[in-house]
Protein backbone atom coordinates (compact mmCIF):
# COMPACT_ATOMS: atom_id res chain seq x y z
CA UNK A 1 0.00 0.00 0.00
CA UNK A 2 1.37 3.26 -0.84
CA UNK A 3 1.53 6.24 1.62
CA UNK A 4 -0.08 9.12 0.73
CA UNK A 5 -0.12 12.78 1.86
CA UNK A 6 -2.70 14.57 3.30
CA UNK A 7 -3.04 16.45 0.22
CA UNK A 8 -3.96 13.43 -2.06
CA UNK A 9 -7.57 14.80 -2.76
CA UNK A 10 -6.31 17.45 -4.04
CA UNK A 11 -3.84 15.85 -5.92
CA UNK A 12 -6.80 13.70 -7.64
CA UNK A 13 -9.38 17.07 -7.73
CA UNK A 14 -6.64 19.08 -10.02
CA UNK A 15 -5.84 15.79 -12.07
CA UNK A 16 -2.45 14.85 -10.98
CA UNK A 17 -0.97 12.34 -12.92
CA UNK A 18 -0.34 9.85 -9.67
CA UNK A 19 2.71 7.60 -9.16
CA UNK A 20 4.37 5.55 -7.16
CA UNK A 21 7.73 7.63 -5.70
CA UNK A 22 9.95 6.26 -3.42
CA UNK A 23 6.90 4.51 -2.04
CA UNK A 24 4.61 7.49 -1.86
CA UNK A 25 1.48 8.03 -4.45
CA UNK A 26 2.40 11.76 -5.91
CA UNK A 27 1.51 14.00 -8.64
CA UNK A 28 4.59 13.60 -11.10
CA UNK A 29 2.80 16.43 -13.37
CA UNK A 30 -0.90 18.04 -13.37
CA UNK A 31 -1.23 20.29 -16.51
CA UNK A 32 2.70 18.62 -18.08
CA UNK A 33 5.84 19.35 -17.01
CA UNK A 34 7.06 21.82 -19.14
CA UNK A 35 3.84 24.22 -18.12
CA UNK A 36 4.34 23.34 -14.67
CA UNK A 37 8.40 24.43 -15.19
CA UNK A 38 7.78 27.53 -16.88
CA UNK A 39 4.65 28.64 -14.45
CA UNK A 40 7.14 28.17 -11.44
CA UNK A 41 9.93 30.21 -13.30
CA UNK A 42 7.73 33.50 -14.67
CA UNK A 43 4.81 33.33 -12.13
CA UNK A 44 5.07 30.55 -9.32
CA UNK A 45 4.47 26.64 -8.81
CA UNK A 46 2.94 24.96 -5.74
CA UNK A 47 4.53 21.60 -4.76
CA UNK A 48 3.40 18.82 -2.04
CA UNK A 49 6.65 17.98 -0.46
CA UNK A 50 4.66 16.25 2.83
CA UNK A 51 6.55 13.13 1.93
CA UNK A 52 9.85 14.79 3.09
CA UNK A 53 11.32 13.67 6.42
CA UNK A 54 11.60 16.10 9.63
CA UNK A 55 13.54 15.03 12.37
CA UNK A 56 13.46 16.88 15.93
CA UNK A 57 16.88 18.02 17.56
CA UNK A 58 16.82 19.05 20.74
CA UNK A 59 18.90 19.95 24.26
CA UNK A 60 21.83 21.52 25.88
CA UNK A 61 23.36 19.24 23.81
CA UNK A 62 21.74 19.86 20.27
CA UNK A 63 24.43 22.59 18.53
CA UNK A 64 27.18 19.93 19.29
CA UNK A 65 25.94 16.83 18.20
CA UNK A 66 24.53 18.52 15.04
CA UNK A 67 28.06 19.79 14.50
CA UNK A 68 29.61 16.73 15.09
CA UNK A 69 27.33 14.63 12.55
CA UNK A 70 26.71 16.70 9.45
CA UNK A 71 30.01 18.35 7.65
CA UNK A 72 28.72 22.23 7.45
CA UNK A 73 29.65 24.99 10.36
CA UNK A 74 26.33 24.60 12.46
CA UNK A 75 28.28 26.00 15.15
CA UNK A 76 28.14 29.33 12.49
CA UNK A 77 24.09 29.68 12.57
CA UNK A 78 21.85 32.02 14.43
CA UNK A 79 18.68 31.62 15.56
CA UNK A 80 15.96 31.88 12.51
CA UNK A 81 18.98 30.95 10.12
CA UNK A 82 18.75 27.40 8.33
CA UNK A 83 21.69 25.74 6.85
CA UNK A 84 22.36 23.40 3.45
CA UNK A 85 24.55 20.39 4.41
CA UNK A 86 25.70 16.95 3.08
CA UNK A 87 25.27 13.91 6.28
CA UNK A 88 28.26 11.76 5.64
CA UNK A 89 29.17 8.33 6.89
CA UNK A 90 32.23 6.89 8.84
CA UNK A 91 33.26 5.84 5.18
CA UNK A 92 33.26 9.48 3.61
CA UNK A 93 30.47 8.67 1.57
CA UNK A 94 27.15 10.67 2.02
CA UNK A 95 24.06 9.48 3.81
CA UNK A 96 21.64 11.74 2.63
CA UNK A 97 21.62 15.79 1.98
CA UNK A 98 19.42 18.14 4.36
CA UNK A 99 18.60 21.45 5.71
CA UNK A 100 18.83 22.43 9.54
CA UNK A 101 16.44 25.15 10.97
CA UNK A 102 17.43 26.49 14.01
CA UNK A 103 15.27 27.82 16.73
CA UNK A 104 18.08 27.96 19.46
CA UNK A 105 21.26 26.96 20.25
CA UNK A 106 19.29 23.70 22.13
CA UNK A 107 16.34 23.49 19.65
CA UNK A 108 16.38 22.76 15.42
CA UNK A 109 14.21 20.89 13.01
CA UNK A 110 16.36 19.30 10.08
CA UNK A 111 14.62 18.54 7.11
CA UNK A 112 15.59 15.02 5.07
CA UNK A 113 14.60 13.53 1.87
CA UNK A 114 11.39 11.40 2.11
CA UNK A 115 13.30 8.22 0.43
CA UNK A 116 15.84 8.28 3.19
CA UNK A 117 13.95 9.08 6.03
CA UNK A 118 14.48 6.20 8.25
CA UNK A 119 17.80 5.21 7.66
CA UNK A 120 18.76 8.94 7.73
CA UNK A 121 16.93 8.49 11.46
CA UNK A 122 19.07 5.37 12.32
CA UNK A 123 22.06 7.41 11.31
CA UNK A 124 20.96 10.18 13.87
CA UNK A 125 20.30 7.77 16.59
CA UNK A 126 23.35 5.60 16.07
CA UNK A 127 25.75 8.99 16.60
CA UNK A 128 22.98 9.84 19.44
CA UNK A 129 24.23 7.07 20.98
CA UNK A 130 28.01 7.06 20.44
CA UNK A 131 28.02 11.06 21.37
CA UNK A 132 29.62 11.97 24.38
CA UNK A 133 29.51 8.34 24.98
CA UNK A 134 25.57 8.55 25.14
CA UNK A 135 25.15 10.73 27.78
CA UNK A 136 24.57 13.72 26.10
CA UNK A 137 21.18 16.34 26.95
CA UNK A 138 20.00 15.62 23.66
CA UNK A 139 16.50 13.67 22.10
CA UNK A 140 16.49 13.31 18.72
CA UNK A 141 12.68 12.66 17.01
CA UNK A 142 11.12 11.60 14.20
CA UNK A 143 8.53 13.65 13.51
CA UNK A 144 8.07 13.19 9.80
CA UNK A 145 4.06 11.76 10.34
CA UNK A 146 3.24 14.89 12.29
CA UNK A 147 4.23 17.37 9.50
CA UNK A 148 2.66 18.26 5.63
CA UNK A 149 4.75 20.32 3.85
CA UNK A 150 4.09 22.78 1.30
CA UNK A 151 6.74 24.78 -0.99
CA UNK A 152 5.87 27.71 -2.87
CA UNK A 153 8.41 29.11 -5.49
CA UNK A 154 8.77 31.08 -8.12
CA UNK A 155 9.33 35.26 -8.54
CA UNK A 156 5.46 36.30 -7.18
CA UNK A 157 5.56 33.68 -4.03
CA UNK A 158 6.71 35.72 -1.29
CA UNK A 159 3.71 37.83 -2.52
CA UNK A 160 1.54 35.04 -2.58
CA UNK A 161 2.13 33.40 0.39
CA UNK A 162 2.19 36.57 2.31
CA UNK A 163 -1.95 36.86 0.96
CA UNK A 164 -2.19 33.56 3.32
CA UNK A 165 -0.33 34.72 6.57
CA UNK A 166 0.13 37.66 9.05
CA UNK A 167 4.02 36.76 9.48
CA UNK A 168 5.92 39.51 7.96
CA UNK A 169 7.38 37.52 4.82
CA UNK A 170 9.70 40.61 3.69
CA UNK A 171 11.77 40.74 6.55
CA UNK A 172 13.27 37.10 6.35
CA UNK A 173 15.78 36.55 4.06
CA UNK A 174 17.00 33.82 1.88
CA UNK A 175 17.74 30.62 3.88
CA UNK A 176 15.98 32.25 7.10
CA UNK A 177 12.89 31.18 8.54
CA UNK A 178 9.50 32.80 11.29
CA UNK A 179 7.61 30.63 13.40
CA UNK A 180 4.44 32.04 12.23
CA UNK A 181 0.72 31.07 11.74
CA UNK A 182 -1.12 31.21 8.47
CA UNK A 183 -4.79 31.24 7.88
CA UNK A 184 -6.48 31.62 11.49
CA UNK A 185 -3.71 30.71 13.38
CA UNK A 186 -2.76 27.76 11.85
CA UNK A 187 1.12 27.26 13.01
CA UNK A 188 3.56 27.01 10.28
CA UNK A 189 7.31 27.20 9.89
CA UNK A 190 7.73 29.81 7.24
CA UNK A 191 11.41 28.92 5.22
CA UNK A 192 12.93 30.97 2.58
CA UNK A 193 14.44 27.89 1.17
CA UNK A 194 13.56 26.00 -2.19
CA UNK A 195 14.88 23.39 -4.40
CA UNK A 196 13.96 25.05 -7.53
CA UNK A 197 16.33 28.51 -8.01
CA UNK A 198 13.96 30.28 -7.43
CA UNK A 199 12.57 32.85 -4.45
CA UNK A 200 10.08 31.24 -2.40
CA UNK A 201 8.84 29.40 0.86
CA UNK A 202 8.68 26.19 2.43
CA UNK A 203 5.98 25.64 4.94
CA UNK A 204 5.91 23.70 7.33
CA UNK A 205 2.53 22.65 8.85
CA UNK A 206 0.68 20.02 11.18
CA UNK A 207 -0.17 17.14 8.74
CA UNK A 208 -3.98 17.16 8.97
CA UNK A 209 -3.92 21.54 8.04
CA UNK A 210 -1.80 20.56 4.42
CA UNK A 211 -4.81 20.61 2.66
CA UNK A 212 -6.72 23.18 4.41
CA UNK A 213 -4.18 25.57 3.44
CA UNK A 214 -3.03 24.31 -0.04
CA UNK A 215 -6.69 25.38 -1.08
CA UNK A 216 -5.80 28.77 0.28
CA UNK A 217 -3.04 29.68 -1.20
CA UNK A 218 -4.47 27.94 -4.65
CA UNK A 219 -6.97 30.58 -4.01
CA UNK A 220 -4.68 33.67 -3.25
CA UNK A 221 -2.21 32.76 -6.07
CA UNK A 222 -4.26 31.37 -8.85
CA UNK A 223 -5.33 34.89 -10.08
CA UNK A 224 -1.58 35.78 -10.34
CA UNK A 225 -0.71 32.33 -12.23
CA UNK A 226 0.30 30.40 -9.52
CA UNK A 227 0.68 26.64 -10.88
CA UNK A 228 0.63 23.48 -9.29
CA UNK A 229 3.88 21.59 -10.22
CA UNK A 230 4.47 17.67 -9.60
CA UNK A 231 7.71 15.72 -9.37
CA UNK A 232 8.41 16.17 -13.06
CA UNK A 233 8.65 19.96 -12.79
CA UNK A 234 11.02 19.58 -9.33
CA UNK A 235 13.14 17.26 -10.83
CA UNK A 236 13.82 19.31 -14.16
CA UNK A 237 13.97 23.15 -12.22
CA UNK A 238 16.51 21.18 -9.51
CA UNK A 239 18.81 19.91 -12.48
CA UNK A 240 18.80 23.37 -14.21
CA UNK A 241 20.32 24.72 -11.10
CA UNK A 242 22.44 21.80 -10.90
CA UNK A 243 21.14 20.70 -7.08
CA UNK A 244 22.29 17.35 -6.59
CA UNK A 245 19.74 14.54 -5.88
CA UNK A 246 20.16 11.87 -3.80
CA UNK A 247 20.44 8.49 -5.52
CA UNK A 248 21.68 11.05 -8.95
CA UNK A 249 24.62 13.09 -8.13
CA UNK A 250 24.61 11.74 -4.42
CA UNK A 251 25.18 7.77 -2.50
CA UNK A 252 26.76 5.85 0.10
CA UNK A 253 30.20 6.38 -1.96
CA UNK A 254 30.01 9.82 -3.07
CA UNK A 255 32.69 11.93 -2.28
CA UNK A 256 31.02 15.12 -0.87
CA UNK A 257 34.56 16.82 -2.47
CA UNK A 258 33.78 15.36 -5.88
CA UNK A 259 29.83 16.51 -5.75
CA UNK A 260 30.61 20.09 -5.88
CA UNK A 261 29.47 19.69 -1.93
CA UNK A 262 32.84 20.91 -0.67
CA UNK A 263 31.52 24.50 -0.04
CA UNK A 264 29.35 22.84 2.73
CA UNK A 265 32.75 20.18 3.50
CA UNK A 266 34.48 21.66 6.43
CA UNK A 267 37.78 20.13 6.69
CA UNK A 268 38.56 22.90 9.20
CA UNK A 269 36.60 21.86 11.76
CA UNK A 270 37.83 19.14 15.08
CA UNK A 271 35.96 16.81 14.01
CA UNK A 272 33.03 15.54 12.18
CA UNK A 273 31.64 11.49 11.11
CA UNK A 274 33.30 10.83 7.88
CA UNK A 275 35.93 13.66 8.08
CA UNK A 276 39.06 11.34 8.58
CA UNK A 277 37.97 9.26 5.25
CA UNK A 278 37.20 12.34 3.48
CA UNK A 279 40.80 13.87 4.32
CA UNK A 280 42.51 10.35 3.30
CA UNK A 281 40.48 10.78 -0.13
CA UNK A 282 41.51 14.41 -0.49
CA UNK A 283 44.90 13.50 0.36
CA UNK A 284 44.79 10.68 -2.22
CA UNK A 285 44.24 13.07 -4.87
CA UNK A 286 40.04 13.63 -5.89
CA UNK A 287 39.43 11.41 -9.35
CA UNK A 288 36.12 12.81 -10.70
CA UNK A 289 34.37 16.33 -11.12
CA UNK A 290 30.46 16.38 -11.02
CA UNK A 291 30.32 19.16 -13.77
CA UNK A 292 27.23 20.72 -15.90
CA UNK A 293 26.91 19.93 -19.67
CA UNK A 294 25.07 20.86 -22.89
CA UNK A 295 24.52 18.41 -26.01
CA UNK A 296 26.09 19.92 -28.92
CA UNK A 297 24.62 17.32 -31.09
CA UNK A 298 20.67 16.46 -31.11
CA UNK A 299 20.33 13.91 -28.39
CA UNK A 300 19.07 13.54 -24.55
CA UNK A 301 21.74 12.39 -21.80
CA UNK A 302 19.85 10.42 -19.13
CA UNK A 303 20.93 8.82 -16.03
CA UNK A 304 23.65 5.92 -16.92
CA UNK A 305 25.14 7.01 -20.27
CA UNK A 306 28.72 7.08 -20.44
CA UNK A 307 30.84 9.90 -20.97
CA UNK A 308 33.95 9.76 -23.71
CA UNK A 309 36.61 12.16 -24.67
CA UNK A 310 35.86 13.83 -28.11
CA UNK A 311 37.32 11.33 -30.14
CA UNK A 312 35.08 8.52 -28.43
CA UNK A 313 38.57 6.90 -27.57
CA UNK A 314 38.51 6.79 -23.94
CA UNK A 315 35.79 6.68 -21.55
CA UNK A 316 36.09 9.16 -18.74
CA UNK A 317 32.89 9.80 -16.96
CA UNK A 318 29.38 8.86 -16.90
CA UNK A 319 25.56 10.80 -16.89
CA UNK A 320 23.92 11.32 -13.59
CA UNK A 321 21.11 13.59 -15.13
CA UNK A 322 19.91 14.82 -17.64
CA UNK A 323 16.82 16.27 -19.41
CA UNK A 324 15.45 18.72 -22.36
CA UNK A 325 15.52 21.97 -20.17
CA UNK A 326 12.22 23.75 -20.36
CA UNK A 327 14.02 27.33 -20.03
CA UNK A 328 17.03 27.06 -22.03
CA UNK A 329 15.13 24.86 -24.67
CA UNK A 330 18.09 22.96 -24.77
CA UNK A 331 19.72 19.56 -23.47
CA UNK A 332 21.61 19.51 -20.59
CA UNK A 333 23.00 16.69 -17.74
CA UNK A 334 25.05 16.41 -15.52
CA UNK A 335 27.53 13.83 -15.24
CA UNK A 336 30.93 13.01 -12.59
CA UNK A 337 33.98 13.61 -15.51
CA UNK A 338 37.48 11.99 -14.70
CA UNK A 339 39.54 15.34 -13.24
CA UNK A 340 41.77 15.69 -16.37
CA UNK A 341 38.76 16.04 -18.33
CA UNK A 342 36.26 18.50 -16.29
CA UNK A 343 37.43 21.93 -17.47
CA UNK A 344 34.92 23.78 -18.58
CA UNK A 345 34.78 24.57 -22.69
CA UNK A 346 36.28 20.87 -22.94
CA UNK A 347 34.66 19.13 -25.79
CA UNK A 348 33.60 15.38 -24.57
CA UNK A 349 30.97 13.34 -26.33
CA UNK A 350 27.82 11.45 -24.57
CA UNK A 351 26.79 7.53 -25.62
CA UNK A 352 23.39 7.74 -26.69
CA UNK A 353 21.94 4.09 -27.65
CA UNK A 354 25.57 3.38 -29.02
CA UNK A 355 26.11 6.84 -30.83
CA UNK A 356 28.84 9.08 -29.47
CA UNK A 357 27.21 12.27 -29.46
CA UNK A 358 29.32 16.00 -29.04
CA UNK A 359 28.64 18.33 -25.60
CA UNK A 360 30.66 20.98 -24.05
CA UNK A 361 31.21 20.77 -20.64
CA UNK A 362 29.78 24.72 -19.09
CA UNK A 363 29.62 26.53 -16.09
CA UNK A 364 26.31 26.08 -14.08
CA UNK A 365 24.06 27.14 -12.90
CA UNK A 366 22.46 26.36 -16.36
CA UNK A 367 19.82 28.83 -15.42
CA UNK A 368 20.24 32.02 -13.45
CA UNK A 369 17.10 33.69 -12.21
CA UNK A 370 17.11 37.82 -13.82
CA UNK A 371 16.14 39.10 -10.26
CA UNK B 1 -10.07 9.65 -26.03
CA UNK B 2 -11.63 9.10 -29.17
CA UNK B 3 -9.36 7.36 -31.83
CA UNK B 4 -10.04 7.61 -35.64
CA UNK B 5 -11.96 4.13 -37.43
CA UNK B 6 -9.70 4.41 -40.35
CA UNK B 7 -6.97 3.72 -37.85
CA UNK B 8 -5.40 0.45 -36.87
CA UNK B 9 -3.84 0.03 -33.15
CA UNK B 10 -0.96 -1.90 -31.58
CA UNK B 11 -0.82 -2.75 -28.08
CA UNK B 12 2.48 -0.78 -28.25
CA UNK B 13 -0.22 2.57 -29.03
CA UNK B 14 1.30 3.05 -32.53
CA UNK B 15 -1.62 3.47 -35.05
CA UNK B 16 -0.94 2.01 -38.83
CA UNK B 17 -3.49 3.84 -41.86
CA UNK B 18 -3.31 1.91 -44.66
CA UNK B 19 -3.91 3.46 -48.59
CA UNK B 20 -3.02 1.30 -50.97
CA UNK B 21 0.58 -0.24 -50.46
CA UNK B 22 1.55 2.45 -48.63
CA UNK B 23 0.97 2.54 -44.67
CA UNK B 24 1.61 5.30 -42.78
CA UNK B 25 2.60 4.80 -39.38
CA UNK B 26 2.38 7.38 -35.87
CA UNK B 27 1.60 6.98 -31.99
CA UNK B 28 -1.62 7.17 -30.25
CA UNK B 29 -3.15 9.90 -28.84
CA UNK B 30 -3.21 7.58 -25.87
CA UNK B 31 0.80 7.45 -25.84
CA UNK B 32 1.09 10.70 -26.03
CA UNK B 33 -1.05 11.45 -23.18
CA UNK B 34 1.07 9.02 -21.15
CA UNK B 35 4.41 10.25 -22.21
CA UNK B 36 3.69 14.03 -21.82
CA UNK B 37 5.48 16.93 -23.05
CA UNK B 38 7.59 15.25 -26.12
CA UNK B 39 10.74 17.01 -26.72
CA UNK B 40 12.60 14.74 -29.08
CA UNK B 41 12.31 12.14 -31.81
CA UNK B 42 14.26 10.34 -33.89
CA UNK B 43 13.19 8.28 -36.91
CA UNK B 44 14.47 5.64 -39.32
CA UNK B 45 16.15 6.17 -42.49
CA UNK B 46 14.00 5.84 -45.43
CA UNK B 47 14.99 3.00 -47.25
CA UNK B 48 15.35 0.68 -44.21
CA UNK B 49 13.79 -2.51 -43.95
CA UNK B 50 11.42 -3.23 -40.56
CA UNK B 51 10.33 -6.15 -39.33
CA UNK B 52 7.27 -6.14 -37.38
CA UNK B 53 7.69 -4.96 -33.64
CA UNK B 54 11.18 -3.60 -34.85
CA UNK B 55 12.44 -1.09 -32.87
CA UNK B 56 11.79 1.53 -35.28
CA UNK B 57 12.66 5.32 -33.41
CA UNK B 58 12.57 6.82 -30.45
CA UNK B 59 10.44 9.44 -28.25
CA UNK B 60 11.13 11.20 -25.47
CA UNK B 61 9.19 12.76 -23.17
CA UNK B 62 11.13 15.74 -20.41
CA UNK B 63 11.25 12.57 -18.11
CA UNK B 64 11.48 9.24 -20.05
CA UNK B 65 12.73 7.54 -23.43
CA UNK B 66 10.45 5.51 -25.22
CA UNK B 67 10.69 3.11 -28.13
CA UNK B 68 8.67 3.12 -30.74
CA UNK B 69 7.75 -0.41 -32.79
CA UNK B 70 6.88 -0.54 -36.08
CA UNK B 71 2.95 -2.78 -36.21
CA UNK B 72 4.07 -4.02 -39.50
CA UNK B 73 6.75 -5.47 -41.84
CA UNK B 74 8.00 -2.95 -44.80
CA UNK B 75 10.23 -0.59 -45.65
CA UNK B 76 10.32 2.89 -45.19
CA UNK B 77 9.66 5.03 -48.01
CA UNK B 78 9.33 8.65 -46.39
CA UNK B 79 9.64 9.69 -42.66
CA UNK B 80 8.27 12.86 -41.23
CA UNK B 81 11.25 15.35 -40.77
CA UNK B 82 8.84 18.28 -39.43
CA UNK B 83 8.57 16.09 -36.26
CA UNK B 84 12.45 16.67 -35.65
CA UNK B 85 12.38 20.16 -35.23
CA UNK B 86 8.91 20.36 -33.73
CA UNK B 87 8.17 17.25 -31.64
CA UNK B 88 5.59 18.83 -29.92
CA UNK B 89 3.31 18.03 -32.93
CA UNK B 90 2.98 14.69 -31.46
CA UNK B 91 0.95 16.58 -28.48
CA UNK B 92 -1.07 18.18 -30.33
CA UNK B 93 -1.88 16.32 -32.99
CA UNK B 94 -1.20 12.31 -32.91
CA UNK B 95 -3.32 11.00 -35.30
CA UNK B 96 -2.61 13.16 -38.41
CA UNK B 97 0.07 16.21 -38.54
CA UNK B 98 2.71 13.65 -36.62
CA UNK B 99 2.65 10.49 -38.50
CA UNK B 100 6.09 9.66 -38.62
CA UNK B 101 6.96 6.99 -41.33
CA UNK B 102 5.30 5.83 -44.55
CA UNK B 103 5.95 2.11 -45.44
CA UNK B 104 5.52 0.17 -48.28
CA UNK B 105 3.95 -3.09 -47.11
CA UNK B 106 5.86 -6.22 -47.70
CA UNK B 107 4.01 -8.87 -46.21
CA UNK B 108 0.06 -8.02 -46.20
CA UNK B 109 0.16 -10.59 -43.10
CA UNK B 110 1.67 -8.49 -41.03
CA UNK B 111 -1.33 -6.58 -40.64
CA UNK B 112 -3.93 -9.14 -39.71
CA UNK B 113 -3.19 -8.93 -35.98
CA UNK B 114 -3.85 -5.10 -35.44
CA UNK B 115 -7.08 -3.71 -33.88
CA UNK B 116 -10.11 -1.84 -35.39
CA UNK B 117 -10.80 1.57 -32.96
CA UNK B 118 -13.45 -0.13 -31.17
CA UNK B 119 -11.08 -3.02 -30.33
CA UNK B 120 -8.16 -0.40 -29.23
CA UNK B 121 -10.87 1.96 -27.27
CA UNK B 122 -11.71 -1.45 -25.01
CA UNK B 123 -7.89 -2.16 -24.59
CA UNK B 124 -6.92 1.23 -23.36
CA UNK B 125 -9.69 1.55 -20.77
CA UNK B 126 -8.37 -2.20 -19.43
CA UNK B 127 -5.38 -0.04 -18.50
CA UNK B 128 -6.74 1.89 -16.23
Amino acid sequence: MLKRTALFEEHQRLGGRLIDFGGWELPVQYSGVMDEHLACRTTAGIFDVSHMGEFHVEGADAEAYLHYLVSNNVMKLADWQAQYTVLPNEHGGLVDDLIIYRYNKQRFLVVVNASNTDKDFAHFVKIQKQFKGGKADLRVTNESARYSQIAVQGPKAAEIVQKITKTPLAPIKTYWFADGTVLNGIPAVLGRTGYTGEDGFEIYLPWDKGAEVWRALMEAGTPLGLKPCGLGARDTLRLEMKYPLYGHELGDDTNPLEAGAGWVTKLDKTDFVGKAAIVRAKEAGLKRKLIGLRMLDRGIPRQGYAIYTADGAQRIGEITSGTQSPSLKQSIGIAYVALAHSAEGNRITVDIRGQKVAAEIIPTPFYKRPY
Amino acid sequence: MSFPSDLKYTKDHEWAKTEGKTVTIGVTDHAQKALGDIVYVELPAVGRALKKHETFGVVESIKAVSDLYSPIAGKVLEVNTALTDEPAMINRDPHKGAWMVKMELTDPASMSDLMDAQAYTAYVATLK
